[in-house]
């Protein structure tokens, strides 16, 4: 059976925590749903399901920090966010407190749960977070990899992580440094940013659309969304002239937002934004959802073509 | 109150038991026919969702908002397929909507949406928010002096959330004696049984001790029910009223019946049939 994305996070704390005492997981009730019962099993004294009680976990995870541990706090994106944001605000990142936050089922993946768990605003309102980190991986390698590059750093993260499912998009020995993206295709064109298990396959695919129509699309993984990679966006927007951002996430706030802040202020250029335009979520599959919020490759691909036509 | 005055508590007893069969018929085939959703926590609500709404509460399924009839919060919202069933066949919209549920554009979400579903008075889904919601309504009724009641119905897991005991505290103190909560206390959350997960027990102990009037009962006795229900909606002592509904998971049907993973998953085509046997007693 293929492995989730959930399975690649529990395995890695697993086994970060073979050699590390201070790694703790902590859940709200939905240890089922994450993933991290392998953990509790392995090690029952470093576990804490404190029930359907999400700022208690953050504020429970930022008193263990304050010790020493490297607590990993998980529940949906929307809860995780939402439900606890004074809590890792203050307890957490005002504190200068070392709490690994992470938000599960982003943006669309929410699916038939609908709106009230379909979170397109955690990241908007974990940027307004001062010095905290804020990754999605896109994949499983870079999910593990990016796992254990926040239990290195020393300080908070949010943590987006898809839940069901698995993709490949590096080999096993890619290297990852937070803050830095991954151009996966160069081009010259536009430049598509992704980030994301659900936006970064897409922007793959755009590429190779815009390549029919005789489009060289550059494709970054910005798995780092704070701090954002500015010397890549910055060098990529002189490249190209035009970027067109992939989020599985409102386009004001998230990635969208942050690329436009860094282009208004340092080199204006043309740019596109595909993501949830100011609208909640709703129940559906996937396959009708990706559609419902125009996040599919084609979408991506028109407003590439859009954005270049400004030029 | 309801029309069903005329006739005696057994035979309100009786049809409000075959009432309840149907409820948790049409929850097993919504949640089939949709491939997700929440059965257990429906299941252990059916009996007294069903006296609510067949006996209790005083509403217009014509007039979904009137501005006089009870209100209920479904707090714990993943449960709604129990209350769709309710509603439907109480005439709030068309039977056939049943089989939309979870779909796109549906009137009925994976969780409840007042703008959404007549006869839904709160969008919940997010757990730990309705009671305080609740507290809100029954506020507004004692300040316009018009006596409708206000329900809620929060999960056993879903007492672990503070705000909870925020709105416990707020009820009691403002003297809500037309709110009256009933926990859905199915000894089961997400991750495995309420005693081992975040034990809250003594429920009771603890609302008492918030101030309230509290009563336990078998939350699948439908004469206890309707009795306490009853009751409840009646009292005006300037206290909230708890009822803590002793049920089980899944009650109804056997395989379901107390185990963790009916939580949150739909029945295969062989579970479905077997469930709708056992239903409908064949
Ligand atoms: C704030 C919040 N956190 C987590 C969830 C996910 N969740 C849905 S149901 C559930 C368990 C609820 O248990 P309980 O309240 O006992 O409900 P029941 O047993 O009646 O289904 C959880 C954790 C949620 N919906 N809302
Ligand atoms: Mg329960």
């Amino acid at each position: 059976m293929a492995k989730d994305m959930r399975d690649v996070y529990a395995q890695t704390l697993v086994d970060l925590a073979e050699n590390d005492d201070r790694i703790c997981v902590l859940e709200a009730d939905l240890m089922n749903a994450t993933g991290t019962k392998v953990f509790k099993q392995r090690f029952p004294e470093r576990m804490f399901d404190v029930g359907v009680a999400e700022a208690n976990m953050v504020g429970v995870a930022s008193g263990l920090s304050a010790e020493g541990k490297i607590p990993f706090a998980a529940s949906f994106g929307t809860f995780a966010s939402r439900r606890t944001f004074d809590q890792f605000f203050l307890s957490a990142n005002y504190a200068q407190l070392n709490v690994k936050l992470v938000g599960t089922d982003p943006g669309i993946t929410a699916q038939f749960n609908g709106g009230t768990h379909m979170p397109f605003e955690d990241i908007g309102m974990m940027r307004l977070v001062p010095n905290l980190v804020i990754i999605e991986p896109s994949d499983l390698v870079s999910c593990e990899a990016l796992i254990r590059a926040a239990a290195a750093h020393q300080g908070s993260m949010y943590i987006r992580m898809h839940r069901k499912g698995s993709n490949t998009i590096y080999d096993e020995n890619e290297q990852f440094e937070l803050g830095k993206g991954k151009v996966l295709v160069d081009g010259t064109d536009v430049t598509l940013i992704a980030a994301g298990f659900v936006m970064v396959p897409e922007a793959l695919k755009a590429a190779e659309i815009l390549k029919k129509e005789g489009i060289s699309a550059a494709v970054i993984d910005m798995h780092t969304i704070k701090p954002l990679d500015n010397e890549l966006v910055l060098a990529y927007a002189k490249k190209t002239g035009a970027i067109v951002t992939c989020e599985n996430h409102q386009v004001t706030g998230g990635l969208g937002g942050a690329v436009a802040e860094l282009l208004t202020a340092e080199y204006p250029a043309l740019l596109g934004r595909i993501g949830a335009q100011d609208m909640f979520g709703q129940v559906g599959t996937q396959d009708y959802l990706i559609k419902a919020y125009e996040m599919t490759a084609e979408d991506i691909a028109q407003k590439a073509m859009a954005t270049i036509s400004k030029k | 109150m309801s029309t069903s005055l005329a006739i005696g508590l057994d035979e309100r007893v009786s049809q409000l038991e075959d009432t309840a069969r149907m409820v948790r018929i049409n929850i097993i085939d919504m949640i089939h026919t949709a491939q997700s959703g929440h059965p257990g926590g429906a299941l252990s609500a059916a009996d007294f969702m069903t006296a609510l709404y067949f006996d209790i509460l005083d509403i217009r399924p014509e007039e979904p908002r009137w501005v006089d009839r009870d209100r209920l919060i479904l707090s714990k919202g993943h449960a709604c397929p129990v209350w769709y069933a309710c509603l439907a066949m109480k005439g709030f919209f068309p039977m056939k909507e049943l089989k939309t549920l979870r779909k796109f554009e549906s009137i009925l979400q994976g969780h409840p949406d007042m703008n959404k579903t007549p006869g839904v008075d709160m969008t919940t889904g997010s757990l730990g928010q309705g009671l305080s919601a609740a507290v809100g309504m029954a506020l507004e009724g004692k300040m316009t002096g018009r006596d409708f009641s206000v329900f809620a119905v929060v999960g056993d897991g879903e007492l672990n959330e503070g705000q909870i005991w925020e709105a416990a505290a707020s009820a009691a103190m403002y003297e809500l004696d037309n709110l009256v909560l009933i926990v859905d206390a199915n000894r089961l959350q997400m991750d495995g049984h309420t005693c081992d997960v975040m034990n809250m027990e003594p429920i009771d102990a603890k609302f008492e001790a918030f101030n309230w009037e509290v009563h336990s009962l078998d939350g699948h006795d439908m004469r206890q029910v309707l009795t306490a229900l009853e009751q409840a909606k009646r009292q005006k002592d300037g206290k909230p009223v708890c009822i803590i509904a002793r049920t089980v998971k899944g009650k109804g049907v056997s395989f379901m019946e107390d185990v963790r993973v009916w939580h949150g998953k739909a029945p295969n085509d062989r579970e479905y049939e077997r469930a709708m046997k056992e239903l409908k007693g064949e």
